[in-house]
């Protein structure tokens, strides 16, 4: 091969698609390629006019815009334009104007045609639209992920250990000390095969027999937990553990449907997952005061790094950060309520936002308030309730839980108040909707109720899914607000850039990535009716709604999950280089995987704002 | 060719000049090369059909050295002809010398297999046919030509040249700075093919193999009419 060839086809596979094709059509390519200079300013593709080309960056940079005038895209040294005409009628879909002076290299027609049969790696790279190739990109890494999504089969090593629910006491930790098992499940075996009816536990031995001197013929039914929380045998490992975080329970029967197939306890998940997050939990109930705590809560940025390093995906890092955080907050509601006597009327403890959201990350802020009984009297209650927001909020600050800005904290007022003035709250934001108000409160809307009687919080939840679909006015202000943060258009060479053409240096991945998408997705939950909280499980139901399109919802979780992942990672590596984690992004410490992708995601993104703006209409609401 | 007709024939324009060379050559090479033309002076440059020529040398001096490889690549101003592009190896009447081989990588080796100009010269100035040739430093490839021609088949060859480095001397006609900006760090403005294809953001290319630097310099004019001339510029002003 010639010289001027070798020199332009080692170029070639420097750069995708080209990095991977075989060499017949890399010769091919090479033997063909036109060369054509441009200088800064002028046009190399104008709209609608013929293109017989495939287009490549040799040298310099080039703006590609859509047919309204608008900036779709600025590409440089090795990638491609000009294909999406040649797929469809040979003529210019995407205008393009050189942004610098550029050689570009031009593929004729015929061989893109050849390519676009003969190769497939060249045609799902040309063809895909930018989320199928995000989709392919996330499979690729769930693929190489084995451990984090096994399934809780993997953990079961033997039969389940049983005895009918009819034994005395003595007889069952004898059966127990037997077989070498922590927890032993008792059947009831009245009907025509024995049903599961209980499990009993080291732990209840100790703390419900031994502690209470209970006579060793005890028909063990008396003691048993009845309320069994189980898990089912399609369960993967992280789901089976998120339930035991949840529910702070040590052992989980498996089941297959009403047959129990074994017990998986806390141990064996730690043993099979190396994972410390549990570990922590079950320590955090451990802590007998807010030092301990403290000196605890170091643990956590360690953790967080470890889930990254075992590639677990950002739903489990988020739902395994809000549980550690949701463990703190129990924790010292329950010392709050030692030291202070119990509350004179019930209460529940909420978190909101990202913690509600099994959202959390490392580098958060708290957000907390408090529904109280109705029964609820200031005069009387409220001097208890204050000194115990008070002692939980500063007991998180000390572990890293910094106090809200916003002063969106059950420690105010405001955010400390009984049922029925919370349902005023929402029912005011929701009928009475003034944007100003709602950015303010858009974070109530994610809500979990965690200590206390957290029926009523469930309560608000279900008022808020019934009013919250039913009125417009205050779905368009939200959609609104959701706009107000939009991502950046993509990154060239190491700026960020805006659709404005507008460079910058860094960016925040929550506020220009994961914020916007939370938002818009809330606005469609909300209009869908659904009480879930969870981006992904707001997904879900929206997608069973036909709200939005399907390969809108996958394509929406795709981004949500890879900026999201992006934004983990960025903090893991600071955490390990000793930095101060934070949210602010410089595309140069982006991998040019992770480059490309987040530019398909940002799209994604701009993409289901624009349907938001079109679904929602909230340009009515400016004159309201 | 006596002197009187040499004197007689420079004031006639390049495509008289290649009409009455056509009719005086005895080479048959050399006449169907005249007789492919020459484009009219006042063709605009959009419109004139270009051939980039470059030859890697043993030396800078025609009469003690010579050829060992060609490389030529057709283009117009929009764009270059890749598939068009040639490359010969020729075997120098002259010993190839230590420094040249490291400096464009040809080995004895090489060129003990190659042919003699004479074998290639149909081949090669069927490419130039109908072009106008384009080099960067017209006083090698033309000066070296006449001499190979001459050794082989007593004529000459005549033909206008566009010189890509020329142009850049004329766009920068004070390129040595004076005393005054040297004591202020200018430094000189550098009208080598490496460098001024560097003011035009056109790619480093590794130099001193003929069919790149032919590229190379294709390149370069190409990029010297987008930024100081127009594609409607007659090529009378430009061919030397």
């Amino acid at each position: 091969m010639q010289a001027e060839l070798i020199e332009i086809r080692n170029h070639l596979t420097q750069h995708s698609p080209f990095d991977e094709m075989p060499d017949e059509f890399l010769d091919r390519i090479v033997s063909s390629i036109e060369i054509a200079y441009f200088r800064a300013g002028t046009d190399i593709l104008k709209l609608d006019e013929p293109n017989t080309n495939l287009h490549y960056v040799r040298s310099g940079a080039v703006e590609i815009y859509r047919r309204s005038g608008e900036l779709y895209n600025r590409i440089t040294e090795g990638e491609i334009f000009g294909q999406f005409g040649l797929l469809m009628n040979k003529s210019v879909r995407f205008p393009a104007k050189a942004l610098e002076d550029s050689l570009i290299y031009l593929i004729p027609d015929e061989v893109f045609q050849y390519l676009w049969e003969n190769d497939e790696s060249f045609t799902d790279f040309v063809e895909t639209e930018n989320h199928s190739r995000l989709r392919s990109a996330l499979s690729r890494r769930e693929k190489s992920n084995q451990p984090m999504t096994a399934r809780v089969t993997r953990l079961i090593s033997r039969e389940p250990v049983m005895a009918p629910n009819t034994v005395r006491l003595q007889e069952a930790a004898r059966i127990m000390t037997d077989r070498g098992v922590s927890a032993l499940l008792l059947m009831d075996e009245n009907g025509d095969k024995p049903t599961l009816s209980g499990i009993i536990t080291d732990r209840d031995l100790r703390t419900r027999a031994l502690c209470e001197a209970l006579p060793s013929e005890t028909p063990i039914s008396d003691i048993m937990t009845e309320e069994l929380i189980t898990t089912r045998t399609s369960a993967f490992i992280f789901e089976a553990m998120l339930t035991m975080l949840h529910n702070n329970v040590h052992h989980l029967p498996v089941m297959e449907g009403d047959t129990v197939r074994g017990v998986i306890a806390l141990s064996d998940i730690v043993k099979h997952e190396s994972q410390s997050s549990l570990y922590l939990v079950s320590n955090i109930y451990h802590q007998q005061d807010v030092k301990g705590l403290r000196r605890l809560s170091k643990e956590v940025p360690n953790t967080f790094v470890r889930m990254v390093r075992e590639d677990a995906n950002s739903h489990m890092i988020g739902s395994a950060m809000a549980g550690i955080g949701r463990t703190f907050s129990q924790r010292l509601l329950e010392l709050g309520e030692e030291k202070l006597g119990p509350p004179p009327v019930p209460y529940c403890f909420m978190a909101l936002g990202s913690m509600a959201r099994d959202e959390q990350l490392v580098v958060t802020d708290q957000d907390n308030a408090m529904v109280l009984d109705d029964r609820f009297d200031p005069e009387q209650h409220d001097e208890y309730f204050l000194a115990l927001a008070k002692f939980v909020s500063d007991g998180l600050a000390e572990c890293g839980y910094s106090y809200c800005t916003g002063d969106i904290m059950a420690t105010n007022q405001k955010w400390r108040q009984p049922l029925k003035v919370w349902k005023k709250y929402f029912a005011d934001w929701i009928e009475n909707p003034k944007a100003e108000a709602l950015l303010n409160s858009n974070i109530f809307f994610d809500l979990d109720g965690i200590h206390g009687r957290i029926e009523y919080t469930e309560e608000l939840k279900t008022f808020i899914a019934e009013k919250a679909s039913n009125s417009q006015r205050f779905l368009a202000m939200l959609a609104r607000n959701a706009l107000n943060r939009t991502p950046p258009l993509g990154f060239f060479r190491t700026f960020v850039m805006e659709e404005s053409g507008r460079q910058a240096k860094t960016f925040n991945l929550k506020r220009r990535g994961t914020a916007p998408v939370s938002d818009l997705i809330r606005v469609h939950a909300l209009a869908c009716g659904s009480r879930a909280q969870n981006t992904f499980n707001r997904l879900k139901a929206i997608g069973q709604t036909k709200l939005i399109p399907e390969d809108g919802v996958d394509n929406l979780r795709d981004a949500f999950e890879f900026i999201a992942i992006v934004r983990i990672r960025h903090q893991a590596l600071s955490i390990e280089a000793g930095r101060e984690p934070d949210n602010n992004v410089r595309p140069e410490d982006l991998s040019p995987f992770e480059r490309s992708h987040l530019k398909d995601a940002f799209q994604v993104v701009s993409q289901a704002q624009k349907f938001l703006k079109f679904r929602y209409n909230p340009q009515a609401t400016r004159n309201v | 060719m006596s002197d009187g007709k040499a004197a007689l024939i420079d004031t006639l324009s390049w495509p008289e000049q290649y009409r009455e060379l056509a009719t005086q050559t005895k080479d048959p090479r050399l006449k169907t090369f005249y007789e492919a033309g020459c484009v009219a002076p006042e063709t605009p440059l959009s419109e004139v059909p270009f051939v980039a020529v470059d030859f890697e040398t043993t030396g800078l001096d025609p009469d003690r050295h010579s050829i060992v490889s060609i490389g030529v690549v057709p283009f117009t101003l929009d764009r270059v002809q890749l598939s068009g592009s040639r490359h010969w190896l020729v075997k120098p009447q002259l010993p190839l010398h230590q420094t040249s081989v490291t400096i464009h990588g040809i080995t004895h080796t090489d060129v003990d297999k190659a042919p003699d100009l004479a074998d290639v010269l149909d081949e090669f100035l069927e490419s130039l046919a109908g072009r106008v040739p384009v080099v960067h430093y017209r006083n090698i490839e033309r000066p070296f030509l006449n001499m190979a021609l001459k050794w082989r088949i007593g004529e000459e060859i005549r033909f206008p040249v566009m010189d890509t480095m020329a142009i850049e001397a004329y766009l920068h006609p004070n390129r040595k700075p004076s005393w005054w900006q040297r004591l202020r760090g200018q430094r000189p403005i550098s009208i080598r093919l490496a460098d001024s294809r560097l003011r035009y953001g056109l790619p480093h290319y590794p130099p001193h193999n003929a069919v790149v630097d032919a590229l190379a310099s294709a390149e370069l004019l190409m990029a010297q009419v987008q930024h100081h001339f127009s594609p409607e510029t007659p090529i009378r002003d430009l061919w030397l």
